[in-house]
């Protein structure tokens, strides 16, 4: 091997979230600290004891992506292909240039509860009245696959394509899957996740998840870190980003928002949350090696804020585990007490904010968490203006994943 | 320093090939297990048959209460990954668990329960606010692809990185594909590898049924799976699961493991062309075998068996016999290809990590298995496709090929160590 490694720099954000449908809106939510969390309006599922959840309710498919592609897809692939164009444009990665060499533009989403409300129409269709009413899109609608697939043909990406599906640290886990893959010399990756959980079926789905919220006050529902603690609110929408090699975005004069600098996943039990404590201070320390970093490097936390005492409590004591005297210091954020939690979509939710916190030299709040009862340094009520070089992601899944990824501001050296 | 990657343990679960010895018997014997569906009544369907696992989850170690918390796909999934690790030797017990991976795909999941839930809620599809208090305890579970994964990763008490890869038909090999990458980049030493899926059931055989994917021939369904012949008219659904134990080449020899074979290379492609469609050209299939060659470093030429996708429907047979070619020359025509399909059904997400074990078998007993029901050749299907009978062959490296839904190719090498070249 000779010439250093090829790095990945995030040259491209795109947002379909509860609190807005483009990178502009959402950031102003944001940084102002604004919640979406509401009662759930979706038809047909006012009986059910989830009350509260981030809906996406400014969004236009028919305005952003054409009717046969429409037809043949979930709302969860709406949003990826929505927000896989925003992220493009936003790179400057039009057509014309991504046609000139398909093979090297790949695609890698995660997904953890697929095509559940077009699934929820044809299950119906067979049960209701027989076999030869269900349509013929089932079959690549409700698959976990396809976003990934849908985004790859619509704009005629032939490079590597992946879906990991590791519950929500699976998100982290797809972006450092594009990362790698940049590594190995496919040239971009536009990688993310968006979910779409929010179908009656799949509500019902997730009601036997403990650490779900079923507190029906939306300002209640999903405060972390906090005595009043009580589970996590499920959300819709996510990210796509535009993942490339540093070299090539600068050669082709895109601006680096940010390098993908490290990252390590591991695993400690399903629902184990005590456990969880060693599983996401490994994964932070493996993170930090890979970006050869050091605790002191780390200027803001972007915490998995999973919302039940237990839970909280472990992560509180894994970044001190890991980041030492410096882990109760550094400023810690958990902006998606104001969007909720859109399972993989919900770590990648978190990284588009971290690349925006980097840019503005502003940490974003943590809405509906002003009475922190750990030894963190949460950023509660109102975005805090700080120098910011580099930001930690942490996630963990219900199934007992855990997962961190470490951010840089911009080019990846000075060099 | 380049970290090479061994195969050092199998296991599966196939239809009348549960575990390793039957398996290689019926795929050496060139058998069919597809018969009528027995799962569930499939009068209406236009594709009533299926390769069903005789699988009684007891006799392979599960005990009542994972029986009842684990679908059907995971229980596969275990049952194949107590015989892989077994198989392997390892004691885990002694190995660090922050250097054991997991990696295992599959296509649909938990939606057999999903959907077995679904009509008790719903009354029977009648109501789309469906109710709540009617449901099972362990629906969550099917509803979270990374049940998979994460139920195995805590059998084994594995504590790396754990994922579920979901790509369609391609899931398992990309899964392996995937467990491959993380020990070669160093991120653990031992990955438990492999897919599983259980997609026999009313809304997964009716959405293949729309879209006309599936074989009709009812009244002959062992014969029903006809790989490259040219009277071939669809592919037939089958279940299982595949489990396989990669490890860094020196941790295995370390202590003395006996290593079936290296994965040489791994790639997949998208054909940005259609979510179920493939070009004749097999452009994209071809790229993946040759970057997976590039990675084995190994010429053409070596490859000396191709284990097929071949799922028996008209276009896929072409568009891959087409890739292979375009990949290998005029060794292809050298070459032999076959279809375990025509023996054990498409199990999906599951059947590429079943073709990767029936591949490192190949290798060990240095025969490949046929393409049962290989009768009439079709003009544009011209290849060495072995009918009917397992022959015997030298074999070095082999490639296996998959191909799915949203357009994806993919490929694996497999080789034996060059210092045991035959």
């Amino acid at each position: 091997m000779s010439g250093h490694p090829r790095r990945a720099a995030i040259t491209g954000i795109g947002v379909v979230a509860p609190n807005g449908t483009s990178t502009d809106t959402f950031w102003k939510s944001t940084k102002e600290g604004i919640s979406a969390l509401d009662r759930i309006t979706r038809e047909g599922c006012g009986h059910l004891p989830l009350r509260v959840a981030g809906e996406v309710r400014d969004f236009d498919p028919p305005a952003l992506v054409e009717e046969r592609y429409l037809v043949q897809t979930d709302r969860f692939t709406h949003f990826a292909m929505a927000a896989a164009d925003q992220a493009l444009d936003d790179a400057g990665l039009g057509r014309s240039d991504t046609d000139a060499a398909p093979f090297s533009v790949g695609v890698v989403t995660a997904a953890g509860s697929g095509g559940g409300e077009f699934g929820q129409r044809e299950l119906q269709q067979l049960w209701d009245k027989g076999s030869r009413f269900v349509g013929p899109y089932q079959s690549i609608a409700w698959f976990y696959a396809a976003s990934t697939g849908q985004i790859s043909i619509r704009r005629g990406f032939k490079g590597p394509c992946g879906v990991v599906a590791a519950d929500e640290a699976g998100g982290l886990d797809a972006v450092a899957h594009a990362a790698r893959a940049v590594r190995r010399g496919t040239d971009v990756l536009v990688a993310g996740a968006t979910e779409a959980p929010l179908a009656p079926y799949s509500m019902v789905c997730q009601l036997g998840y403990e650490e779900l919220s079923t507190v029906d006050d939306p300002e209640r529902a999903y405060r972390p870190f906090t005595a009043a603690a009580c589970g996590f609110v499920p959300a819709e929408g996510g990210a796509m980003l535009v993942v490339e090699s540093e070299d090539l975005a600068r050669e082709r004069g895109a601006s680096v928002r940010a390098t993908v600098a490290g990252h390590a996943a591991t695993f400690t039990g399903a629902s184990r949350w005590e456990e969880s404590r060693q599983g996401l201070a490994q994964a932070v320390l493996g993170a930090l090696a890979e970006a050869d970093c050091a605790p002191e490097d780390i200027d803001v936390v972007f915490a998995d804020a999973l919302g039940t005492p237990e839970a909280d409590r472990a992560e509180a004591l894994a970044i001190v585990d890991a980041l030492g005297a410096h882990g109760t210091r550094v400023p810690v954020t958990a902006p998606k007490t104001g969007t909720g939690r859109s399972y993989a979509a919900a770590p990648v939710l978190e990284v588009a904010a971290a690349v925006l916190a980097l840019e503005h030299g502003l940490i974003p709040p943590t809405p509906n968490v002003f009475d922190a009862c750990h030894d963190l340094d949460l950023v509660s009520s109102r975005a805090r203006a700080a120098e910011l070089r580099t930001a930690l992601i942490l996630s963990r899944g219900l199934m007992g994943s855990n997962s961190a990824l470490v951010l840089r501001r911009g080019a990846g050296d000075a060099s | 320093m380049t970290r090479r990657v061994a195969v050092t343990g199998l296991g599966v679960v196939a239809p009348q090939g549960i575990g390793v010895p039957a398996f290689w018997d019926l795929l050496s014997d060139g058998r069919t297990a597809t018969r009528g569906i027995t799962f569930f009544d499939p009068a209406g369907l236009r594709s009533q048959i299926a390769a069903e696992c005789d699988f009684d989850p007891a006799a392979h170690g599960l005990d009542p209460e994972q029986i009842a918390r684990c679908d059907r796909y995971i229980q596969f999934a275990l049952a194949a990954g107590e015989e892989a690790v077994r198989d392997s030797g390892l004691d885990l017990a002694v190995e660090n668990p922050w250097r054991v991976a997991v990696s295992l795909g599959t296509a649909v999941g938990g939606t057999t329960r999903l959907e077995h839930d679904y009509v008790l809620v719903s009354e029977r599809g009648k109501r789309w606010d469906v109710d709540h208090r009617q449901v099972g305890p362990h629906l969550h579970r099917a509803f979270s692809p990374s049940t998979l994964a994460s139920t195995v990763a805590e059998r084994f008490e594995a504590r790396g990185p754990v994922q579920t890869v979901s790509t369609g038909c391609t899931s398992g090999l990309d899964a392996v594909g995937y467990a491959f990458h993380t020990i070669e980049e160093g991120r653990a030493d031992i990955c438990i590898t492999g897919a599983s899926d259980s997609p026999i059931s009313p809304i997964t055989m009716a959405c293949f049924d729309a879209i006309k994917a599936t074989s009709p021939n009812n009244d002959d369904p062992a014969h029903a799976s006809r790989p490259f012949d040219a009277d071939r008219n669809g592919f037939v659904m089958g279940e299982g699961g595949a489990v396989l134990v990669l490890e860094e080449l020196e941790h295995a020899r370390a202590r003395g493991a006996r290593v079936y074979c290296e994965i040489g290379g791994y790639a997949t492609f998208g054909n940005a062309y259609h979510m179920t469609g493939l070009t004749s050209e097999g452009l994209e299939m071809a790229r993946a075998i040759e970057d997976a060659l590039d990675q084995a470093r190994l010429d053409r030429t070596a490859i000396d068996y191709v284990n097929a996708h071949g799922s028996g429907t008209l276009q896929n047979d072409r568009h891959e016999t087409a890739a292979v070619k375009r990949a290998l020359g005029a060794h292809a025509y050298d070459t032999p290809m076959s279809s375990i399909k025509s023996m054990v059904g498409h199990s999906l997400g599951a059947i590429g990590a079943i073709e990767l074990v029936a591949c490192a078998l190949s290798l060990t007993h240095q025969v490949v298995p046929p393409t049962a029901n290989y009768e009439t050749p079709d003009p544009e299907c011209d290849l060495d496709y072995v009918p009917r009978i397992a022959r015997e062959r030298r074999l070095n490296s082999v490639l296996s090929v998959g191909s799915g839904f949203g357009g994806f190719q993919s490929a694996v090498v497999l080789n034996l160590p060059r210092e045991e070249t035959r």
